[in-house]
Formats: structure tokens, C-alpha cells, sequence
């Protein structure tokens, strides 16, 4: 099990009355592609965040890099470190260019030094072909150029795990496929990855395993291939009916 | 001849519109003609300006001799005149400090601001207090410079000192009572809480009456602490309750997705604070922090009702005086237009930094 890097183990959590997540396993290995999906409510978004903690489960495990996040709370910042998030509102600073954007991290966590995180930081944006924007503000970017710089920020710690929460809902149609194809290059680079999304197009072509959840609890966890061709649940079926 | 065109046409869309329209322009028009003339006839044309006695006024125009022969003691108060070089010394520090931080580099300024900030005050306070190094138990005694009893500052200059001095630390508290205010951690939080309720809940009047009158009696016989220090604390913590609502209007403004992001990258609460969300909170918040610097400006006259007398008290005294009674419209509208200098620019300044960090967004 020594190469499983995240392992969730009978998470429950709630907000106020309402059961959020209902006694979700999960185990993710290394350089695994998992893609969430499932209705909206149905917590896909919360598990993730329970993972860099983001949001503080009440019950169950949750193992990161061999590290059990209840009892690390000194080292969280350590753990979320290591676990590079992208959201869906991008969540950019706004009062930093993108390159200081980028290398602020870096600098300031991993004590860099500044020029070195600069160059850390335009050698991401390359990554995610947006260096041209370096040295604009957040403000003065596209949509889908915002999401790549995002993207590039939180690659420049260097994260063993990359989460994407619904990292394309914000954005016109047709700046989806430029930050999904900096995603695609990123899973064929060999990331690990768990990823929120409604794209079935970008889940068959990189996802290893697929996970579709409803009110809270896993429905069913599946190899792509199978999941799409041979869903087990009614609920499934019927999800991937309104939605390919 | 299109000139005159387009002035009636614009006054005729702009000024006579309609009859109400017309009406309300009229009146203007004619409140202007009626009070200007007699204004300015008293504020200069009627005025006196040469002289050094208040016989030498004549006529119904304001006697401005009386802000000249006081001018001194409005600006220094009763400061020993022999001394008066060092408060000036002090303050031409502070305006070349001011002006070369505008004309160096980046890297320069950082320092200069840093001496503004952490040296100069304390400097300053020493240059126009002149305390003597004394320490008994070692037999050292250096009397570099006289010492002036913080009861005959006065004037402009005393309104200055305790403006900045509560400025500059009303601000930082400020922020730490916001953010204190906002922590999870309980205590912290009420703690925050119950300060900044009972300071914004009592009049700077009492506040001022307090430090003066009670505070002594709660210390030791022995200890003395001096009374306009006292007085300034009490305006700085005073001021630092309204600031930290100010600021926890901005840190309220900033949407959670920049805790997220910034806690994602494994920031800790500082870093997260101080590089992340007070940047964006302060700058939203510029206005309401111009707005309490103004008012703490104003407020500094208050400590009049505890025997110290800045600059409007000077002029309240230099109208006392028997040789020079009947001037206080004069005292008043020459305080009033200095004030409003020092109020303006203060809301200028802040405008202006509101445009300088808001360009990034455009």
C-alpha cells in the first residue's frame, strides 16, 4: 500500500445538519489520474477539499503522503505544500502580476530566493504558454489565460499531488480546451491528479479511474473505460445519459 | 461670436432647463452676489495687514495683525523661544526625508520609510523633549540637550506631534484588533471584540479626562507618567478602535477564494495575512482610513479640556488676552482655513494612492 499517496478511510463530514460527505474510502497511488463527477451537491467538490484541508473532516482518515491530517496540525501548511490546488474561480491575487503571482509562494514557503523563484515562475508560464503574460495583472487576462496561470502557480511549489475543483465551469467555451490541454500535457507529464469535472471528453482521455458520487457517498469507482462503457448504478447510467 | 453662442447654449441646457431649474440658478446667482464682495471686502480689501499693535487697526475689515503678532506662539505655543531651532530642526528632518523618498530609488526609499517609521519619531521626541541620558546607578548624567517640559509645548506644532505619534500607531493596532477580531481562537477574538466596543463606545472627551485626571490615581505615588503622553495613548487607542472597523470593512470585502488560494500554496496566518489579504483589504479600505486620519486630526484640539494647548488652544488664548480681545472671528477663520489645508491634502494624498494602486486592475 506504500505507493498509495492519498487514502481516505470512512470520512464522514458534516455542515451544521447536513451530511456532506458519508463514509467515503478512497485510496489514489502515485501518478494516478482520478476524475470526480456527479450531480451538483453531491460533495465532490468538499472531498477534495478535505484532502489539503481546506475544509476539516469529523470523522474517518485522511492520509497524505504517509502524514493522518487530523493529527498534523502543525504541519498542514507543510502538506498543503506538496498539494497544488487549482479552483474554479482561479482565485489568482489580484494585487501581484502573474509572475509575482507565481514566484510569492515559492519565495516566501520554500524561502527561495527571488530570482530564483522568478525563473521557476516563467519557466511555469512557459509550461502553461502564457510567459508573454508575465509580467501583466490577473485583471488584464483572459479567462482561460487566468486558469493557466493558476495552473502555472501552483505548479511552481512543485506538488507531488495536483487537485482540480471544476477548473473549466468558470470560463467561455472556448477558452475551455486551451486550459484542458495544458491539463492533458500535465497528466502525460506524469502528475498525480484528482480532478472535478464535468469534461467526459478530457476524463476518457487521461483519467485512470473514474468516480462518480451522489449525495455525498461514492456511487461507483471504476476503470474509464469500463465506467463509461458498463456503469453499474441506475444512478450513473442515468447521469451519463444527461450529460454526454 | 460662436464663443457667446456656446455659453448660452450650455447655460441654457445646463442652468435654465426648466422654470425650477431657473429659479434655483437665480437664487445662486444672487446669494453669490450677495455674500462674495462683503466676504472678501472683510477677509482682504478692508483688511489690515501692516502693523504690529492692534491700534493700527482701522476700518471693518479683519485685523489680521493679531495672527501676525501671535504667529510664533500659534505655531511653537509657549515653547522657550531660545529652543524653538530644534522643533524646526525636527520638522525640516521629517519634510526632506519626505520629499528625497519621492525622488530615490525603490530600494532607497524602503530605508528612509523605515527611518520614518521606527527612528524618527523617537528622534524627534528627543530633539524637541531633550530628555538627559541619566543613569543613576552607572553616574552617568549627559545633559545634551535642555529639557523642555512637555507642558509648555503648544501651538501647530504640538498638534503635529500628537497626530502623528497617534497615527502612526492607531494604524498597526488597528490592524492587529482586526484581524483579532476576525480569529478563530476565541479569546483573541472577544478579547478584540470588548476593546474595540469599549473604546468607540466612549466620548475622547472622557477618554481625555481619564488619561489626565484618573489614570494618575490607579499608579504608584512615585511614578509619573507624563500627562500629554498619556493623553496620546489615550487618542491612539482611542483611534485604533475606529481603524480596526475600517479594516475589518476591507478584510470583509475580500472573497474567500483568496484564504483558499493562498492556504493551497501552504501559507501559514501571517505570511497569508501580511502578503495576501491585507494588501487587497487595506487598498479597498483607503478611503475610510483618510477618513480617520482626518478626523483623529481634528480631534487632537479636544485635549484642550486638559490644559494643553495645540494650535486651536493658542488661538483661543491669544484671543484671551487683554491687549488683543475682540479677534476671535479672525483666530477662528484663520484655524478653520489651516485645518482645512492640512484635511485637504491628507484627502487628496489618499486619492491619489487610491489611483496609484488601482491601476493594476484596469
Amino acid at each position: 500500500m506504500s505507493d498509495n499517496i492519498i487514502e481516505l478511510k470512512g470520512v464522514n463530514k458534516w455542515f451544521g445538519d447536513f451530511q456532506v460527505l458519508k463514509n467515503v474510502d478512497l485510496t489514489v497511488g502515485l501518478k494516478q489520474k482520478i476524475v470526480v463527477c456527479g450531480p451538483s451537491g453531491s460533495g465532490k467538490s468538499t472531498l477534495i477539499r478535505c484532502i489539503n484541508r481546506l475544509e476539516e473532516h469529523q470523522q474517518g482518515q485522511i492520509t497524505v503522503d504517509g502524514i493522518e491530517l487530523t493529527k498534523a496540525t502543525k504541519d498542514i501548511e507543510k502538506i498543503r505544500a506538496e498539494v497544488g490546488m487549482v479552483f474554479q474561480q482561479f482565485n489568482l491575487f489580484p494585487h501581484l502580476s502573474v509572475v509575482d503571482n507565481c514566484a510569492l509562494a515559492p519565495i516566501w514557503v520554500k524561502k527561495m530566493s527571488k530570482k530564483e523563484a522568478e525563473e521557476l515562475a516563467l519557466q511555469q508560464l512557459e509550461i502553461v504558454h502564457i510567459s508573454d503574460q508575465a509580467r501583466k495583472f490577473p485583471g488584464q487576462l483572459s479567462g482561460g489565460q487566468q486558469q493557466r496561470a493558476a495552473i502555472a502557480r501552483a505548479l511552481c511549489m512543485k506538488p507531488k499531488i495536483m487537485l482540480f475543483d471544476e477548473p473549466t465551469s468558470a470560463l467561455d467555451p472556448e477558452m475551455i480546451k486551451e486550459v484542458l490541454d495544458v491539463m492533458v500535457e500535465l497528466a502525460k507529464g506524469g502528475m498525480t491528479m484528482i480532478v472535478v469535472t464535468h469534461e467526459m471528453g478530457f476524463a476518457k482521455e487521461v483519467a485512470d479511474h473514474m468516480i462518480f458520487m451522489d449525495e455525498g457517498m461514492i456511487v461507483e469507482k471504476a476503470v474509464t473505460k469500463e465506467f463509461f462503457a458498463n456503469p453499474k448504478s441506475e444512478r450513473t447510467k442515468l447521469f451519463l445519459s444527461q450529460i454526454l | 461670436m460662436i464663443n457667446i453662442n456656446k455659453i448660452y447654449q450650455w447655460s441654457r441646457t445646463n442652468l435654465f432647463s426648466n422654470w425650477y431649474n431657473s429659479l434655483l440658478s437665480l437664487i445662486i446667482v444672487f446669494a453669490f452676489i450677495k455674500f462674495i464682495p462683503p466676504l472678501l471686502n472683510w477677509l482682504f480689501f478692508d483688511a489690515t495687514f501692516r502693523g504690529s499693535s492692534k491700534a493700527e487697526c482701522y476700518g471693518d475689515g479683519a485685523c489680521w495683525i493679531f495672527i501676525k503678532v501671535w504667529f510664533k506662539k500659534l505655531i511653537y505655543g509657549l515653547y522657550p523661544e531660545n529652543q524653538i531651532w530644534r522643533i524646526n530642526l525636527a520638522f525640516l528632518i521629517l519634510i526632506f526625508s519626505v520629499i528625497t523618498s519621492i525622488f530615490v530609488k525603490q530600494k532607497i526609499r524602503k530605508y528612509i520609510i523605515i527611518f520614518l517609521i521606527f527612528i524618527f519619531p523617537f528622534l524627534a521626541i528627543w530633539l524637541i523633549g531633550g530628555f538627559a541620558i541619566d543613569i543613576e546607578s552607572l553616574e552617568i548624567y549627559i545633559p545634551i540637550l535642555e529639557e523642555v517640559d512637555t507642558r509648555v509645548w503648544g501651538g501647530l506644532s504640538l498638534t503635529f506631534i500628537m497626530a502623528i505619534f497617534a497615527m502612526l500607531f492607531c494604524f498597526p493596532i488597528g490592524i492587529i484588533l482586526a484581524l483579532g477580531r476576525r480569529s478563530e481562537l476565541p479569546t483573541i477574538k472577544y478579547a478584540s471584540v470588548a476593546f474595540i466596543e469599549f473604546w468607540r463606545g466612549v466620548p475622547l472627551i472622557t477618554v481625555l479626562f481619564m488619561a489626565s485626571v484618573m489614570f494618575p490615581l490607579f499608579l504608584p505615588a512615585d511614578t509619573n507618567v507624563d500627562k500629554l503622553m498619556r493623553c496620546v495613548i489615550g487618542i491612539t487607542l482611542f483611534e485604533a478602535a475606529y481603524m480596526a472597523e475600517v479594516v475589518r470593512g476591507g478584510l470583509q470585502a475580500l472573497p474567500r477564494g483568496q484564504y483558499d488560494a493562498a492556504k493551497s500554496l501552504g501559507m501559514g496566518y501571517w505570511q497569508m495575512n501580511s502578503l495576501i489579504i491585507l494588501p487587497q483589504a487595506l487598498k479597498i479600505v483607503i478611503p475610510g482610513i483618510a477618513n480617520t486620519f482626518i478626523a483623529l486630526f481634528k480631534d487632537t484640539p479636544l485635549i484642550l479640556v486638559v490644559g494643553l494647548l495645540e494650535f486651536l488652544g493658542m488661538i483661543k488664548l491669544a484671543g484671551a488676552n487683554p491687549d488683543w480681545l475682540g479677534f476671535a472671528v479672525e483666530g477662528y477663520v484663520f484655524a478653520a482655513t489651516v485645518y482645512w489645508i492640512f484635511c485637504f491634502s491628507m484627502s487628496r494624498y489618499s486619492q491619489r494612492l487610491e489611483i496609484r494602486f488601482s491601476t493594476e486592475r484596469k
